[in-house]
């Protein structure tokens, strides 16, 4: 029962699915519909899922005094500083407290947070990016290449070269053919591959999806 | 120089502390960013595939804009957006926005405010904000069958009866260009699997430098055309003649792409000179 | 001060707090980093209510659509994960997900990243009045298309002649992570220099 009926669930979501591609008719349309509108609002459940699993963990940190329990408090301030004022009707709107918050808190840390990679990549760079063989030498030239050429300072520095020639357009070449061919070949091999699992998924093989017990 | 001396500096300057290498990042982005250079920019092909479809759209088509990103990425995304809002609305087309990420929705409304504000439009006539939902690709194939049901309300909460430009949209075969903003998963390749693949409206869009390199094997039978990152932005910019935030960031762009590439280079150097001195003298590297 | 200014500084303050990370890790690093992850749970639980569950599912309860009672069944199946003694009733909505989601999948995948591509690598290959450089990019990409799949086609061992056609996939799959890697450059620089804009023009006013 705990596992059977799960397989159930799946194998019938999933062969509707499919067929209701090949017959977009009664009964297989509406069924269709009312799966894809319950999905979506169970999609959102499970993101609130994440959030009071969020909750409870640092709830537990605080009570039992974890180390950095502290921070747990913060944590918990920051959740209920926004969920408070957004949770009133309209508080979502332009203008109000969870807008500033959002504005002047949210997107300022989580830019910044993401920026810090441009400092890691520089130090990886300097200090990983070897050339120990001809092919790291070709990912390295045609990074090269790509870098200055999809910036403004490729083309001042290949100035001297006709249109057509210059870094930007041989940076352009790159994205176009040898990427396109080989970024191709990824995107076929990745496609069978969620093709051959969503498979194993719908058939009951593959069931890791179901956890332990 | 004696040999000893010499090894000492190649060594001091292979295990370099990797706050000195931040410095010259940071120096690297905040002088251009003072002291502009003014860089001439070229846009590329994909950039102005996008800017043609746009132009040739009939006034008061309407397009569909998914912001799908988050404030993470927004400096990337944001500029791009803005300037394709801007240029719909100097066109006259009608936008309808919706968001695939929670923060999407919230950068659409400031985006929209800020690309209205230089055109006289309404929102709920010339443009809405439906909002966020969660749900991905099946979202985007609930759409071919009604945006209404999908979408009962815009994201303050206003029914979309009550907005008239919603009165007409019911489905993909009331869109005439279907755009995408996007940042990773959910966004623009799930558009193209399924507005295009299976609805068959044309789609664009834009999204991170990050993902470009993924999204060409699109182009440009399945995705009219592409904006890649900060660069991208600038070159919409350029093509709709509005210099923003991205021009502005281009030259700080150039100058930290030589320092990396620098960088590597140096790096390489000292690799090579110290593997040639490990097999001269017999030690590893 | 006008609010607008006090969210300009609170911004750069909590910028300055996460940028103090690149010195070394220590509380006010600790603190933002805590702190933005309440305000992104809380952000996405807000618009999860506003947008997601109030319009589409409690309105359409108000209004006697009975229909709804079993994604609301379900959902709370997804809740009940929280507690460990029925935990295994979120199954049945991971079940409906995932069996869901895969069906829809394997047709969208099969047919875009798939069937398009190979359509996409032979027409180009039509020769008639193309210019002869589109014809040789076109014939490139056919090659490297080719040689990439045999690169990834592990059952047969890489020597002889599907050794060769895999080396020049590995050509083509270097040059294409090379062009990964320096855009990869560009989008973090790009974040970047929109943070350091912000510090230089929205909040010391100097550019």
């Amino acid at each position: 029962m705990r596992r059977e009926i799960p397989l159930i669930i799946t194998f019938v979501c999933g062969i509707t699915m499919i067929v209701q591609f090949f017959i977009p008719h009664e009964p297989f349309g509406s069924m269709k519909s009312y799966f894809q509108q319950s999905y979506m609002i169970i999609a959102a459940f499970a993101m609130i899922l994440g959030i009071c699993n969020l909750t409870k963990l640092h709830v537990n940190k605080i009570r039992y005094k974890r180390p950095h329990w502290g921070y747990s408090i913060v944590l918990l301030a920051g959740l209920a500083g926004m969920t408070i004022p957004g949770l009133f009707v309209g508080a979502i709107k332009e203008g109000g407290i969870f807008d500033f918050l959002f504005k002047n808190v949210h997107v300022p840390m989580q830019s910044t947070m993401f920026s810090l990679l441009a400092f890691f990549v520089a130090s990886a760079s300097y200090r990983a990016f070897r050339a120990r063989t001809l092919d790291a030498a070709l990912l390295l030239v045609a990074g090269f290449i790509v870098m200055l050429g999809r910036a403004p300072i490729g083309d001042a520095m290949t100035s001297f070269l006709p249109e057509g020639g210059q870094m930007s357009d041989v940076a352009n070449w790159i994205m176009a053919v040898p990427n396109t061919a080989g970024q191709r070949a990824i995107m076929m091999g990745a496609g069978l591959g969620v093709v051959a699992t969503s498979l194993r998924v719908i058939l009951g093989i593959e069931r890791s999806y179901l956890g332990g017990d | 120089m004696a040999p000893e001396a010499k090894s000492g500096i190649v060594d001091r300057l292979r295990n370099i502390d990797r706050r000195i290498i931040f410095i010259f990042v940071a120096a690297s982005v905040v002088i251009p960013l003072m002291f502009p250079l003014g860089l001439p920019l070229k846009s590329s092909p994909p950039s102005r595939a996008l800017f043609q479809e746009i132009e040739s759209l009939q006034r008061g088509s309407v397009v569909l804009m998914a912001f799908d990103y988050d404030p993470a990425t927004e400096v990337e995304l944001g500029p791009m957006s803005l300037a394709i809002l801007k240029h719909c609305f100097r066109k006259g087309h009608k936008v309808v926005g919706l968001a695939l990420w929670p923060q999407g929705a919230g950068l659409a409304r400031a985006t929209f405010s800020e690309a209205g504000s230089d055109y006289n439009v309404k929102y709920g006539v010339d443009y809405v904000n439906l909002g966020f939902k969660a749900g991905g690709l099946v979202v985007i194939d609930s759409l071919g069958k009604s945006f209404h049901e999908s979408f009962p309300k815009d994201v303050d909460g206003t029914p979309l009866e009550d907005l008239p430009l919603m009165k007409n949209i019911n489905t993909y075969a009331d869109i005439d260009f279907v755009m995408s903003m996007s940042a990773g998963d959910p966004g623009l390749p799930f558009w193209i699997m399924m507005a295009q693949g299976r609805y068959g409206k044309k789609v664009g869009g834009g999204c991170t430098a990050v993902s470009a390199p993924m999204l060409y094997p699109y182009y440009p039978n399945q995705l009219v055309g592409l904006l890649g990152g900060m660069k991208g932005a600038a070159e919409y910019e350029l093509l709709v003649g509005e210099k923003g935030a991205a021009t502005k960031g281009m030259d700080a762009q150039s100058i930290a792409h030589a320092l990396i590439v620098l960088f590597v280079i140096i790096g390489n150097i000292f690799y090579f000179v110290g593997k040639r001195r490990a097999k001269r003298g017999g030690g590893v590297i | 001060m006008s609010l607008e200014l006090f969210g300009t500084w609170l911004a750069a303050l909590l910028t300055l707090c996460i940028f103090s990370f690149l010195y070394k890790d220590n509380p006010f690093y600790k603190f933002a980093e805590h702190l933005f992850v309440g305000v992104s749970a809380g952000y996405w639980l807000c618009y999860n209510y506003w947008n997601m569950v109030k319009p589409n599912l409690i309105d359409n309860l108000e209004a006697h659509n009975w229909e709804y009672l079993l994604p609301l069944i379900l959902s709370a199946f997804m809740l009940m994960r929280l507690i460990p003694k029925v935990g295994w009733l979120s199954r049945w909505a991971i079940a409906f997900m995932i069996g869901s989601g895969a069906g829809l999948m394997i047709i969208t995948y099969l047919q875009s990243n798939f069937l398009e591509q190979i359509k996409s690598t032979l027409v180009s290959l039509d020769p008639t009045g193309l210019p002869w450089y589109v014809v040789l990019n076109s014939f490139l990409i056919f090659v490297g298309v080719v040689s990439g799949l045999v690169y990834f086609f592990f059952s047969k061992a890489h020597t002889g002649v599907t050794g060769g056609v895999a080396r020049v996939g590995v050509v083509f799959l270097m040059v294409c992570f090379g062009a990964s890697f320096g855009y990869t450059v560009m989008a973090r620089i790009s974040l970047l220099i929109g943070r350091m804009y912000f510090l230089l023009h929205d909040w010391l006013g100097l550019v």
